[in-house]
């Protein structure tokens, strides 16, 4: 709709500098793509000139379209909240949980019939294992934080996102990032360093992208109506800068030339194993825990519309947690060449741990107090309070298995791929799953979900299919790691490596009906809230002022 | 006032929550991460461990590529079983010259770290086109195109000098002759084959995958497997000399 141009119209400072810098950006790209030294490179760069062009024309197209003032901070006296990138950054994540949740269902399926590898250079095991971590971790749980963090901050602060153009820098920025990494998975491109695989381009996009994510919320929290920053919030904050943090720690790289795809990382050895795991550990601490911690401080209180249990004990746990677990990565390195007293350190601390985990964990859970009954008629919930007491599992599971002794025998086995599923999808995935129920209506004004019956087949069938799968995992480990250190009466070693492959075949199976059976879920989940937005009663008790379309 | 009080502080104001949080988060990694660099266990210089030859690192690079630490360690850990399995355990000094680290996580598959000179070039060419013609029972996907595909060479110097800007130490020599060290490892009639073993003593000469012509990337993966766990001679090393 074109405006009555009465009154002058100007470009924001946001306008002004990302349409020049896209443009450039743009060419860049385009040279890049035309003297790239091998096809990977090429192909990425002609994505980034791609989405370059797409951007300038977006933010053109917008400053045209667009009034000459820009969404006022508040009407008739309450905020005027942003939703559009949030509603972006939902429909993302359901996507890339749907994609990462695939993706793992075929590596598992590999590992019990490898004919499925197919033998191409890039349908292999060691191509997809990162692609199907990274979707899950990054683009699911990552769209996740970013969508509920910018909904969270607004609603406790009672303040509009912070920027103009900049929220949705952040979520396209974002999704590009995860765009680039995962089809360099596909080819090959990767700097090998577990979940932090993305080549030295890719890095640094996400270094940009990450920076103005941590200056919109700051910003917003700054701008704040409420003279307290919100629970939720000091562990997003503690999210969003330690990622960053861990990201320019364990990510610096040398490029071979700056028109390829393959660089060398300036650590290497024991201290690149010791940065990778500080990294790798505090990946989970800080973006798989902080942040969905962030999530849980709001949602389960407004779910349960019972405030948070004890305002103290948030604190402890906050500050025990962040500092606690940054200590914790040694762990990852029992009996290697790492130093054996970094090594007792990191035990130290993961046992530790155990504490503000737990602080979390009982904060979350007596959250409902006065209202359990609610999780007999609210299946999302008891999806979220079920969550809540696998983390409280899984961070139970994890200190124990960090004990040295234990880890002599778990390290190297599937039991660590259990505890970590543990986590990742009764912890992270449930607790999306429900933030994504509560968030959806909420962004959509719609008066609830299409269906709670479809709410409760969801997570009866996920809970059946990670029940199998940590079960299976359980099995497996444990006899791997029994039958690798088991001798004869003689005292030679009574198993060949390949016998305990060969013994792993009945729970790789039954770990892929576990993981399918939570693909099935969220599937019924995706199908639940695309009924939700497009054909459920709208809201109607909201004041029509509200309902104020974020561009 | 009350320390519940005091906190108020950081409930206040954004930015000195912000640097709370950079402190606390501090701390471990720098007690943890920092002596690394110059304590002597992690920084020993142990004999015979050398930087990779120009085909063991483009077959390091194919390793890393193909993403098989996700499924194969290096890192024998000082455990009683591991060693009669995989040979002596691990020493900081064997992976100082890899950039980044290939210890990896998970052992679907055996270890790697000392499979060098275990296995035939041969058993090698066969597992890693079709694992189950050799081993039934294996997972492991098969990589034919390997044998199909030839290594790129024209930017070899450029792959050492890189390393040697993260801390390798390639001489100009090295450098200057990369793509012809590259060639002459996979060809023991190629006339530079004394140049290149002066350069790397050691090292391994052969034509890995068996068949004539330019090294193709299973010649370069081959290579660096066969080269894992060798450089060091354990009849000789002295497990004593960096106890203080």
């Amino acid at each position: 709709m074109t405006n009555a141009s009465t009154t002058a119209k100007s470009m924001t400072i946001g306008e002004a500098t990302l349409f020049p810098l896209f443009a450039a950006l743009a060419f860049l790209c385009l040279a890049g793509a035309g003297l790239a030294h091998d096809a990977p490179f090429a192909f990425h760069a002609s994505l980034g000139c791609v989405a370059s062009i797409l951007a300038t024309f977006a933010i053109l197209n917008r400053y045209y379209d667009r009034p000459a003032e820009l969404p006022p901070q508040e009407i008739g006296g309450r905020p005027n909240y942003n939703f559009g990138p949030i509603k972006f950054a939902s429909i993302a994540a359901m996507f890339w949980g749907i994609a990462g949740f695939t993706v793992g269902l075929i590596i598992a399926c590999q590992l019990a019939w490898p004919a499925l590898n197919l033998d191409l250079p890039w349908t292999t095991f060691g191509r997809l294992r990162p692609l199907h971590t990274s979707a899950v971790i990054f683009a699911f749980g990552g769209n996740v934080l970013i969508a509920t963090s910018f909904y969270v901050v607004q609603k406790t602060c009672r303040a509009r996102l912070a920027g103009d153009l900049a929220p949705w820098f952040v979520v396209l920025g974002y999704n590009f990032f995860i765009l680039i990494a995962g089809t360099g998975y596909l080819l090959g491109v990767t700097q090998s360093k577990e979940y932090a695989e993305p080549e030295w381009y890719a890095d640094l996009w996400l270094t940009i992208v990450w920076v103005t994510y941590l200056l919109v919320f700051l910003m917003t929290l700054v701008k704040r109506k409420e003279p307290h920053i919100f629970v939720a919030n000091w562990f997003y904050l503690a999210f969003i800068v330690t990622i960053a943090v861990l990201h320019l720690g364990n990510n610096p790289a040398l490029p071979v030339s700056l028109l390829g795809s393959k660089s060398y990382i300036v650590w290497s050895g024991v201290q690149d194993a010791m940065f990778q795991w500080w990294y790798g550990h505090n990946a989970v601490g800080f973006f798989l825990t902080a942040g969905f911690l962030a999530i849980m401080y709001y949602f389960i209180p407004k779910r349960a519309e019972r405030p948070i249990y004890s305002y103290r004990l948030s604190i402890i746990h906050f500050w025990a947690l962040i500092f606690l677990y940054i200590w914790a990565g040694p762990h990852h390195l029992h009996y290697t060449a790492l130093p054996d007293w970094a090594q007792t350190l990191g035990m130290t601390f993961s046992i530790m741990l155990w504490m503000p985990s737990w602080g979390g964990m009982i904060n979350g859970l007596l959250t409902l107090s006065g209202a359990w009954d609610k999780l007999r008629t609210d299946p999302v919930l008891r999806m979220l309070v079920v969550s809540v007491a696998f983390y409280g599992m899984s961070t139970f599971e994890g200190p124990m298995m960090s004990i040295k002794v234990v880890n002599s025998l778990s390290h190297y086995t599937d039991w660590t791929i259990g505890h970590v599923h543990s986590g990742a999808l009764g912890w992270v995935g449930f607790f999306s799953f429900g933030a994504l129920y509560c968030l959806v209506p909420w962004l959509w004004d719609r008066k609830g979900l299409y269906s709670l019956k479809l709410v409760n087949w969801h997570f009866w069938i996920s809970t059946i299919g990670i029940v199998l799968y940590i079960s299976a995992m359980w099995v497996s480990g444990i006899l791997q790691g029994l039958m690798w250190r088991a001798y004869t009466s003689l005292g030679f070693l009574e198993y060949s490596f390949i016998e305990s492959v060969e013994a792993m075949h009945p729970f790789y199976i039954i770990r892929a009906a576990g993981g399918g059976l939570f693909l099935i879920g969220a599937l019924i989940m995706a199908f639940n809230l695309w009924m939700t937005v497009n054909a459920s009663e709208a809201e109607t008790m909201q004041d029509a002022g509200l309902l104020q379309p974020a561009e | 006032m009350s320390f519940w009080n005091r906190h108020k502080i950081f409930e206040k104001n954004s930015i000195i929550l912000i640097a709370g949080i950079l402190a606390v988060i501090s701390i471990g990694g720098l007690v943890e991460i920092t002596p690394l660099f110059y304590l002597k266990s992690t920084i020993e210089v142990v004999d015979g461990v050398r930087p990779y030859t120009p085909l063991e690192l483009t077959g390091r690079n194919i390793y890393v590529r193909e993403g098989c630490y996700l499924c194969h360690s290096q890192m024998i850990r000082s455990l009683r079983d591991e060693v009669e399995r995989y040979g002596h355990y691990s020493l900081a000094a064997e992976s100082m010259y890899d950039h980044p680290f290939q210890w990896g996580s998970k052992r679907t598959g055996p270890d790697l770290a000392r499979v060098g000179a275990k296995y035939s070039d041969d058993w090698h060419v066969r597992h890693l086109t079709d694992p189950r013609a050799i081993v039934p029972q294996s997972v492991m996907p098969g990589y034919p195109a390997l044998a199909q595909t030839e290594v790129t060479v024209d930017d070899m110097a450029a792959h050492l000098s890189t390393n040697r800007a993260v801390g390798v130490p390639y001489t100009d020599d090295d450098i200057a002759n990369a793509k012809a060290d590259l060639l002459a490892q996979a060809d023991p009639d190629n006339a530079g084959v004394d140049a290149f073993q002066k350069r790397y003593p050691k090292a391994v000469v052969r034509n890995f995958d068996g068949k004539g012509g330019n090294p193709t990337e299973l010649d370069a993966l081959i290579a660096y497997l066969q080269v894992l766990g060798t450089m060091v001679d354990f009849k000789v090393y002295d497990d004593k000399a960096n106890l203080r």
